[in-house]
């Protein structure tokens, strides 16, 4: 069998790969930053797109990556050195689109319409806004921040919320919009535990002092060294973890602010003062999305993620010939998940150009 | 006092700001392996003598955590270090070595 | 405390709070705790601001003690509710202002009930009917008292005699707001400011010259819970709230509490006694324990209206130190005085509550 196949494939011959088909590639974060490299590398001309004045999404603005500590920063140059054969448009949105033949005339935002013969939606997400859990006080209470807040902290260290206090504890809320039906977000975000462990390292590297808690529903570290970075932060940096949601956040008259929750192991209410709490917010669907899947006629999932033809087998493919996914627009996912997927993409959409 | 029929209830939240963590942090001194314990319970499941003496591993450690000196020591004197909640434990915690130094730091204390 | 980020927060949760024309219905006990609340909001609405505010003397409880203690089914409660709404419609009026919260949310649940399960709304009218041959149509706008007194706030601060100022110090009072759990815990939107900040109540008081204080326990309940209170057994878990409240806004010293439901006022005020019994701890200055009003009785006091005629005698907590720093003046011969110069009695003392 395995001969038979071989010998087909290889009196069949390479197929001619037809290299002047023009591809397009929504959202410059690194699904599409790394998919634009490899449709570059088979021979596609590649139109990368994002409504952002700067390439690398959420990433960009990222410090270090789990679970190696990874500058974010280094990710994000490697794969823009990748895609140097590529048109990059920045602050370029798609005004609309029409179906043209076997491809689609795109028109842009600078006023140009282009001919693509694919798109690729690796649009990403939007981080869920954390003012919406009122309940957690962010944006009402200084001692408040979310992951992302705390990210450009380490990057660029001017937060007064952090610089103007002494840090003696501090809090992570696991869980901040996900996994909450209420808040409209069922969905496990994923990345926020393997996150808050990572970022409550650093705060325990920044203020060896600290005490620092972490309030979890579920501990969902699943990836390669996560748990290795979890006996870490037990072992190593003594950082404590409460199995509980929090419940409701205070300002106590010291200026710090009071959490409860319960401490479930143990079956009882806790409460604690904490100079500074992060929320860990997650990953939820862009809420500008619908716009632009209905004019590509693709369809949106129950979650709010673009809807994939099979959530196996075909998680890069929507139900419309030509458009194909990459990345977070169909649902949370890591930085590794997110570049396996982009080059996954580029193989598919290679496939349909050659099929056509 | 007024007999009203009714009183102020104990509160049952753990203050963490409160609470004297004196004697967990001498165990983890002990026994660093204190601190991986992720409460899974399976020291509890196959203790000996948690069914007739409420023991738990567990909820020594947590006990500790939270300083509830009185119930980690009633929960220490049901141990009979048979170490069946070593072979189980899935961090590899040396909890022979955890109860004996949490019993060392009780017996210390004169409790 | 970002005031700000409250704001925003209060801007998501405006009610729409008709000028005119409401239909007023009362509540079964604050008659008898705050004697003459109810009696300045109809003086305030009608007399001094011109409002039309009908009420008739064929309204009744709506149920919503008995509702709430287990004793009747919820069919049972919201056919009396049904019954108001015909009275109203019999009236000529669309709007319902109720004086209680348990009414208010009593009214607003049976609405939202109706809303989701059309259903029981026919059968609601079907036993209205069968019960006493009445028909009605469902209210336009259903406010609680507080929301109208919130809305003409700066009518009355226009025609203030007195302000939320120490006189002595020209600081402003520190005022501890306590909403009633029925006003927007079920149904955040409906109240002004939603659940987490309501803003009704703080409101007036900013409005009138006070500075509200943000303490831990601003959320939790005043103690009354229904069951709490009404199951004698349970009494202790009642009384064990309202400590947990003044335990924590004891170290804001506030110089009064202004409240919007029946129960709160009620127990925040007689707890103290209570406390004060069996702890032998006050919460006010001097041996005095912390004034509290309801939001009619405050705004009468700020309007000039005499302390006694306004009932503050029938408060367990003296409300004199709050008259001495308003400098509202008041005549200590006349407290017990009834309105026609009856002796009402002076009360025992407590053994460490100091009261006049």
């Amino acid at each position: 069998m395995a001969k038979k196949l071989r010998k087909k494939y290889i009196s069949s011959g390479p197929m001619p790969v037809p290299k002047w088909e023009n591809v397009l590639v929504v959202g410059a974060g690194i699904a599409g930053l790394e998919a634009a490299s490899q449709l570059l590398s088979l021979g596609y001309k590649v139109t990368l797109i994002d409504k952002a004045s700067y390439a690398g999404g959420h990433v960009a603005s990222w410090h270090k990556l789990f679970p190696d500590r990874t500058d974010a920063s280094s990710v994000i140059t490697g794969l823009l050195s990748s895609i140097a054969g590529a048109t990059l448009l920045l602050s370029t949105e798609i005004l609309s689109v029409h179906r043209l033949g076997e491809g689609f005339a795109v028109v842009l935002s600078g006023g140009e319409t282009l001919y693509f013969k694919a798109i690729l939606l690796a649009t990403g997400f939007s981080l869920f806004p954390a003012e919406k859990k009122e309940e957690y006080g962010y944006g009402v209470y200084n001692q408040v921040i979310t992951n992302s807040d705390l990210e450009q902290w380490f990057n660029e260290g001017n937060d007064p919320r952090i610089n103007d206090r002494k840090i003696s504890s501090v809090g992570f809320v696991h869980c901040v919009g996900s996994r909450d039906i209420k808040a409209g977000n069922p969905q496990c975000s994923k990345v926020c535990c393997i996150t808050a462990v990572k970022q409550a390292i650093e705060i325990k590297q920044h203020f060896p002092d600290a005490e620092v808690w972490c309030f979890y529903m579920d501990l969902r570290l699943f990836g390669k060294k996560y748990e290795d970075f979890y006996i870490s932060a037990q072992k190593d940096y003594g950082i404590h973890f409460i199995r509980g949601r929090v419940s409701e956040v205070s300002e106590a008259i010291d200026g710090e602010v009071i959490v409860k929750a319960e401490d479930t192991l143990n079956g009882r209410p806790v409460k604690i003062k904490l100079s500074l709490l992060v929320l860990m917010a997650g990953i939820i669907s862009r809420n500008d999305i619908q716009p632009l899947a209905e004019d590509l006629s693709v369809m949106m999932d129950s979650d709010g993620f673009l809807l994939s033809r099979d959530n196996i087998t075909g998680i890069t493919r929507s139900q419309r010939p030509g458009i194909f996914y990459a990345g977070t627009c169909t649902g949370p996912k890591t930085i590794p998940e997110s570049l396996a997927e982009a080059r996954s993409a580029a193989i598919d959409i290679h496939n349909y150009l050659r099929g056509l | 006092m007024i007999p009203f029929g009714f009183s102020l209830s104990p509160s049952s939240v753990t203050d963490l700001d409160k609470v004297d963590t004196r004697r967990y942090r001498e165990l983890l001194r002990l026994e660093p392996g204190a601190a991986t314990c992720i409460g899974c319970g399976s020291c509890s499941a196959t203790c000996t003598s948690s069914a007739w003496t409420g023991m738990s591993v567990r909820k020594v450690i947590l006990g500790l955590q939270r300083g509830r000196d009185v119930e980690v020591d009633a929960m220490l004197r049901g141990c009979m270090l048979c170490g069946k909640c070593t072979m189980v434990c899935p961090r590899g915690i040396n909890t022979r070595n955890l109860i004996l130094a949490a019993m060392r730091i009780s017996k210390e204390d004169g409790k | 405390m970002i005031y700000q980020g409250k704001q925003k927060i209060w801007s998501d949760y405006q009610k729409e709070i008709p000028d005119d024309h409401w239909f007023y219905v009362r509540s079964c006990i604050r008659q008898n705790f705050f004697p003459a609340s109810e009696k300045y909001f109809l003086g305030i609405c009608r007399d001094m601001l011109g409002k039309d505010i009908y009420e008739t003397e064929h309204h009744t409880t709506c149920g919503g003690i008995a509702y709430h203690s287990d004793t009747i089914p919820q069919e049972t409660a919201m056919t009396i509710v049904a019954r108001q709404f015909a009275l109203m419609t019999e009236a000529g009026y669309e709007n319902l202002v109720a004086s209680c919260i348990t009414s208010f949310g009593n009214y607003t649940e049976t609405l939202e009930t109706w809303h989701e399960f059309p259903e029981l709304e026919e059968r609601i009218r079907e036993n209205l009917w069968k019960a006493c041959r009445r028909e009605f149509k469902k209210p336009r706008y259903v406010a609680h008292a507080s929301d109208l007194i919130y809305k003409f706030r700066g009518e009355i601060a226009a025609r203030a005699k007195y302000q939320l100022v120490d006189r002595e110090s020209g600081e402003p009072l520190r005022v501890v707001e306590h909403i009633g759990c029925h006003y927007s815990k079920m149904f955040p939107h409906k109240g002004v400011g939603g659940a987490e900040y309501p803003c009704v109540l703080s409101g007036m008081a900013e409005a009138w010259g006070g500075k509200v204080i943000d303490y831990p326990e601003r959320r939790h309940c005043c103690g009354f819970g229904f069951r709490q209170y009404l199951v004698k057994a349970n009494r202790g878990y009642s009384v064990s709230n309202t400590h947990k409240k003044f335990e924590s806004m004891e170290p804001f010293h506030p110089d009064l509490i202004i409240t919007n439901c029946p129960g709160c006022p009620y127990f925040l005020d007689r707890w103290q006694y209570v406390i004060s019994e069996m702890t032998g701890k006050t919460y006010g200055e001097n041996g005095y324990g912390i004034p509290v009003l309801t939001y009619e009785e405050l705004a009468g006091l700020v309007l000039g209206i005499d302390p006694w005629d306004l009932g503050l005698q029938i408060h367990q907590v003296a409300v004199e130190p709050l008259l001495n720093k308003m400098g509202v003046p008041y005549d200590p011969e006349t407290k017990y005085l009834g309105l026609d110069r009856k002796d009402i009695m002076k009360p025992g003392l407590p053994t460490f509550l100091k009261c006049c």
